[in-house]
């Protein structure tokens, strides 16, 4: 199983998402080819519902927190509640890698 | 001095703190980047801490706020968020008010 779809599973899990878009950017980063480093994660759940952004995060964040301690690097997260999510309809676009690293 | 008190007297000390991959100046991560650029634009000085430079806090950070990823952004010792948030903040108008409201109680 990849480390894109256990990302998926555990927040289809978790959120019990209404809409989820789980998208690798590892490749816009300075990782090999074919690494599972960079995610940006677009989820719309009612269990956003009144919470704060950090609070929502941290819900993302322990759910995949064993991905995060391991080969996930970065992880983008932009956390929407229904209505939220009607008036919005997107998420805005990730930066470009400056070549940090770990 | 013990590393979390370290990380804990830098964002007690300033109104707005982050902790960043290279420096506002010189970023070294598009995330950093991004995010010390909002807290710029709210044009009042802040603290940072490149975490590149400094191993112990990299390594340490993360249990500190219980938040797993770089940056992070504090504003009256709290934890704010990472770029994702800082930068919708930033967006609605709510990020200047909360630095704006910070800065002017430090004083």
């Amino acid at each position: 199983m990849t480390i894109e779809t256990d990302i998926i599973t555990k927040l289809q899990n978790t959120l019990k998402p209404e809409h989820l878009e789980v998208i690798n950017e590892s490749h816009m980063h300075n990782v090999p080819p074919g690494s599972e480093s960079h995610f940006k994660v677009i989820a719309v759940s009612d269990d956003f519902d009144g919470l704060m952004l950090v609070a929502r995060h941290r819900l993302i964040n322990r759910a995949l927190a064993e991905e995060l301690k391991g080969p996930v690097h970065a992880l983008s997260l932009h956390t929407m509640t229904p209505q939220e999510w009607a008036e919005k309809g997107e998420a805005p676009a990730s930066p470009p890698c400056m070549g940090g690293g770990k | 001095m013990d590393v979390l008190e370290r990380i804990d007297e830098a964002v007690k000390k300033h109104a707005v703190f982050i902790f960043m991959k290279g420096t506002p100046q010189f970023p070294s991560c598009g995330f950093s980047s991004r995010t010390a650029e909002a807290l710029k634009q709210c044009g009042h000085e802040f603290g940072y801490c490149n975490v590149l430079a400094d191993p112990e806090i990299f390594e340490n950070l993360p249990r500190y706020a219980d938040w797993p990823t770089f940056p992070q952004v504090y504003i009256n010792g709290e934890l704010i968020g990472g770029c994702d948030i800082t930068c919708e903040m930033f967006e609605k108008g709510e990020l200047q008010k909360m630095i704006d409201e910070a800065v002017s109680a430090k004083a």
